[in-house]
């Protein structure tokens, strides 16, 4: 039967990315690696373009240039090339090969391939070479994220000692939050093993000399040292039922998990500082305290302005799911949110947090911006949060975009948006306010400028 | 290129790229790279399968065939048949604008695709592909539809032709399929051929009737990034030149159905669309010229050329008549800019046809090109049409398809008798033919195909060029060298640069790009030398 979520065939405008993106940009984050697709050059060039849009910095990433030949007989020979220019020009730390729907459909055994290779070269020095596998006809480019992290944990990952650290994955979130979740976890006097950590590599100033490998990100060392940690803290709620690098520590090392939701809002953020005192057995600081303080000032300050307005929220479902109960927290009612993944989670998740506030809201997975836009025009929107590929939607509906997420190619600075804890909280508070109170003044009869 | 001052020597400058390569990689790369010296005939190296692990800038096939020839035309609904990605990065990312034409079908802004997902590899996707035909012809009544293979759309045997033409039958409109799947070819080269191929077959030739106008043309390899085509359409409407059909700014496909009855083609890119005109003579009898709206003088060269070809005395003054309204405000641009530019050297690493184009601009302002490159020309390009017949075909080009061509028993027009084509051959115009880049560049300059990453920055290292010009993929490397750089696929979201008004902004554009300031704050004033401190301490 054709419901509203099946109505279509095609996809027209699509609401979600392919797998190999995010584990490309996994690999970003981990110091002096090398994103490899494994199939056709236009993967790692497309994914290349894509992510340099986004964050202005350089991204490189090899590939095995299947040509019909390979299309055909197989990739080994390419892929074992591959690896020996890329070990020879970059001396990489760290290879990531992540497979493409080109090889994946042919069945290329990378494993098998990667032993033939480590084989060849046995007297040599060589990387940590990793395999994932992201197909792109299943899930999103966050499948691809999530898995290149469990891959990347579970093949380097080892337990020796236990060291006064935690390890954090915070899926796919900016520079600036990244950076913002170092600052909290060293506050906690622990050491942070944040993977991907592409605050530097992705977000960068001027060079002195060329690197290869852009400086920063987590290092393979750092990576290796996971199983020592006296916790893990995993964010997004798609990843309570997924088996994640956090299942795999916790399982193999028995480092104990933490699944909580992105840290957006007060209450979500409260139970991400609870956690770091539960395992860190630390007081939280002052500096949080007070601006978690301020918030809330704020919350109260922008009450009359924000408060029954009606939002949607699209992107990917964790960034969603926190969103939406932020907005429920300062009294706006997202009505409508949706996202291109079909994991099941935002269904799962959503309508609990909703009725909490005694509304109904409609939850969409699998849509696209054409199934968002039909469905947004009969309800009456005030604004609407998320990245810049909604943007036509707020055009046609006259109401204002708030950026949030991955990717921004219509502003700058999409690599700088926090979104994360009470400081993000507050940046996001700020920005939605002051769009919500733009609209009404630009489209006042009158002029005013105090209000 | 002609000036006045000789380009650095280049010494040394090949060796210092090879010595890091394993030999095989260095023997193969030593060929695609070339210190030119214009009087002798050299050969390069080009379109050739980039050796894995070498990051190379190019794309693939479906990039060439979706992207840059199909995307900008707006009444097409262009169904890209695969997983999400491919529709997704090639969603209005190239910066092609239009104008809605008479029937206000625009269908660029969207992202057609079918999608796939695990079952439909295993299964076959054909069935949703089908329902996706259905789907769009229901909610969009387009006139055309064309389906783009990706990767394992040619791996599952899905065969998109078949569906195209039993849906073309059921709808009734023009349906079609690209078997453009990436990893066909060396690059997006062959995606260009490709869909050359399949839009003279099955577009070309659709619609006879014979439009009103004197001197009617096509112009071929304009894709109209940042309005480009605007500012020449705006030129041949008033020289009195009737554009039939651009390929493929600002275009729609009744242009295309109705380009054979044109009298000349113009051809801007030779790289993407050189195969519409070699076919279009052949079976049309249309000759064509290779022309050039980028830089002013070039535009006034090429519309001279046009009206020389016509040897239409009324049109000959006119075309002199827009010059002369257009030259003043170039020159004072270029007097203002120039003190600030001259001397100064560039290098142009890009596409099929702009690291050749955008030397002219350069040279008006004075800058020179030190080093130039084609991201996925073939020889000719490089050393001009005359190396055609000493091109071997490799297995990669092999699998391209060479359309047969004859005479059209009914349309076949000679547009000029030979004598004619003689005579003005005789006058020293190029009919039908290429000189390529090579031939025009300065003694010394480096030339290199399908560049690296790596060998971009051996390349700055040695000449500190005061701009590179790029795409994306290298702008922000190369920026965080402290060298500007300039996009010439996309113009840096600027542009037009084309005609004589895009030569104005692309020199102010120049001007601001190697002039600006920023780069000296690199260095905080705490880094400086120590004396600067003892001063502070004495103070």
């Amino acid at each position: 039967m054709k419901t509203a979520e099946n109505l279509y065939t095609a996809t027209r405008n699509s609401c979600k990315l392919c797998a190999p993106l995010g584990a490309s940009l996994v690999l970003r984050g981990i110091e002096g690696a090398m994103p490899f697709l494994h199939g056709s050059q236009g993967c790692s060039t497309y994914i290349r373009r894509y992510l340099i849009n986004h964050f202005k910095e350089p991204v490189d990433i090899a590939s095995s240039n299947f040509s019909e030949k390979e299309a055909i007989f197989g990739g080994k020979q390419s892929l074992i090339s591959g690896l020996e220019n890329i070990c020879k020009q970059y001396q990489p730390k760290l290879i990531g090969v992540a497979t493409t729907c080109l090889t994946e459909t042919i069945g290329d055994d990378v494993e098998m391939i990667l032993r033939e290779f480590f084989l060849k070269h046995k007297s040599e020095r060589l990387p940590e070479i990793v395999h994932i596998s992201t197909p792109s006809y299943i899930g999103t480019h966050m499948e691809g994220f999530h898995t290149a992290v469990l891959a990347v944990v579970s093949t380097i990952a080892r337990k020796e000692k236990k060291l006064k650290q935690i390890g954090i994955f915070p899926g796919l979130v900016s520079s600036a939050d990244i950076r913002y979740l170092k600052e909290i976890v060293s506050d906690f006097d622990l050491g942070p093993v944040i993977l991907p950590d592409y605050s530097e590599t992705l977000d960068g100033g001027p060079w002195e000399e060329y690197q290869k490998i852009q400086q920063g990100g987590t290092t393979v060392e750092q990576i290796a040292s996971l199983g020592d940690s006296l916790g893990t803290i995993e964010l997004g709620h798609s990843l309570e039922t997924r088996k994640t690098a956090s299942v795999f520590l916790e399982d193999n090392f028995s480092v104990p998990r933490f699944s909580l939701g992105l840290p957006i809002g007060i209450k979500l953020t409260d139970l991400f500082f609870n956690n770091l005192k539960k395992i860190s057995g630390k007081e939280i600081p002052c500096k949080y305290q007070s601006a978690r303080a301020r918030l809330i000032d704020a919350y109260v300050d922008g009450h009359k302005y924000i408060f029954g307005k009606k939002v949607l929220v699209y992107g990917e479902e964790d960034l969603v799911i926190a969103v939406a109960s932020f907005l429920f927290e300062i009294g706006a009612v997202p009505v409508f949110c949706a996202t291109g993944e079909k994991t099941g989670t935002l269904k799962k998740v959503l309508p609990e947090i909703a009725s909490a506030y005694g509304k109904e809201i409609i939850i969409r997975e699998g849509y696209d911006f054409e199934q968002i836009g039909e469905e947004s025009a009969k309800i009456g929107l005030d604004f609407m949060l998320g990245n810049s590929k909604g943007y036509y939607l707020a055009r046609k509906m006259g109401i204002p975009l708030i950026r949030i997420g991955f990717p921004i190619h219509d502003r700058l600075g999409g690599q700088r948006i926090l979104h994360l804890g009470y400081g993000g909280t507050q940046q996001l508070f700020d920005r939605i306010l002051n769009a919500v109170i733009e609209k009404k003044q630009e489209t006042s009869p009158v002029g005013y400028s105090y209000m | 290129m002609k000036s006045d001052t000789k380009l650095p020597e280049p010494c040394g400058i090949q060796e210092d790229i090879l010595k890091k390569y394993p030999s095989k990689v260095a023997r193969k790369r030593s060929k695609s790279i070339v210190l030119n010296d214009p009087k002798t005939e050299q050969e390069i190296q080009a379109n050739i399968r980039t050796v894995p692990g070498i990051i190379t800038q190019r794309g693939c096939c479906y990039a060439g065939c979706k992207g840059v020839v199909l995307g900008p035309t707006r009444d097409i609904i262009n169904l890209t048949h695969g997983p999400i990605g491919c529709g997704f990065y090639s969603w209005a990312t190239r910066r092609n604008q239009t104008r809605p034409g008479p029937d206000g079908d625009n269908f660029m802004p969207y992202c057609f695709s079918t999608d796939m997902q695990d079952d439909n590899i295993v299964f076959g996707g054909e069935k949703k592909l089908r329902e996706a035909i259905q789907e769009a012809y229901d909610i969009f009544h387009p006139k055309m539809i064309g389906i783009f293979a990706t990767c394992p759309v040619g791996l599952i045997g899905d065969d998109i032709h078949a569906v195209a033409r039993e849906m073309k039958e059921k709808l009734g409109i023009n349906i079609f399929g690209f078997s453009c799947e990436g990893y066909k070819g060396v690059s997006q080269s062959a995606g260009h051929h490709i869909a050359n191929n399949q839009i003279f077959k099955h577009v070309v030739g659709l619609d006879d009737t014979v439009k009103e106008g004197k001197f009617k043309i096509n112009l071929l390899g304009e894709y109209n990034i940042g309005g480009d085509a605007f500012l020449i359409e705006d030129l041949f409407k008033r020289c009195g030149l009737t554009l039939i059909s651009t390929y493929s700014g600002n275009s729609s496909v009744d242009h295309f159905a109705n380009s054979h009855t044109a009298d000349l083609n113009l051809i801007m890119c030779h790289r993407s669309i050189n195969y519409v005109a070699k076919m279009m003579e052949k079976k049309f009898g249309i000759p064509w010229l290779k022309i050039n709206f980028i830089g002013a003088e070039a535009t006034a060269k090429s519309l001279r050329k046009i009206a020389q070809y016509f040897g239409d005395k009324e049109l000959i003054k006119q075309v002199e008549k827009v010059i002369g309204e257009e030259m003043p405000a170039v020159l004072e641009a270029r007097k203002d800019v120039e003190p600030r530019t001259r001397g100064k050297l560039a290098m142009i690493f890009v596409g099929g046809s702009r690291a050749h184009h955008y030397q002219y601009l350069f040279s008006e302002i004075g800058m020179k090109t030190v080093a130039a490159g084609y991201e996925f020309a073939h020889r000719d390009d490089y050393e001009g049409r005359k190396v055609l017949p000493q091109i071997k075909v490799d297995a990669d080009s092999r699998n391209i398809e060479e359309v047969v061509v004859e005479k059209d028993p009914k349309r076949y027009r000679l547009r000029k008798t030979e004598q004619e084509l003689d005579a003005l051959k005789k006058k020293g115009m190029e009919i039908s033919k290429y000189e390529g880049m090579m031939s025009e560049m300065e003694p010394n300059s480096v030339v290199i195909d399908d560049i690296s990453q790596y060998e971009t920055e051996k390349l700055i290292d040695k000449y500190k060029p005061a701009v590179f010009c790029a795409g994306i993929k290298e702008k922000y490397t190369v920026q965080k060298r402290g060298i500007p750089m300039k996009q010439l696929h996309s113009y840096d979201y600027g542009g037009p640069f084309a005609a004589f008004k895009g030569a104005i902004n692309f020199y102010r554009e120049m001007d601001r790009t190697v002039n600006t300031k920023v780069w000296r704050m690199i260095k905080a004033p705490w880094e400086n030398e120590p004396e600067i401190t003892a001063t502070f301490v004495v103070e």
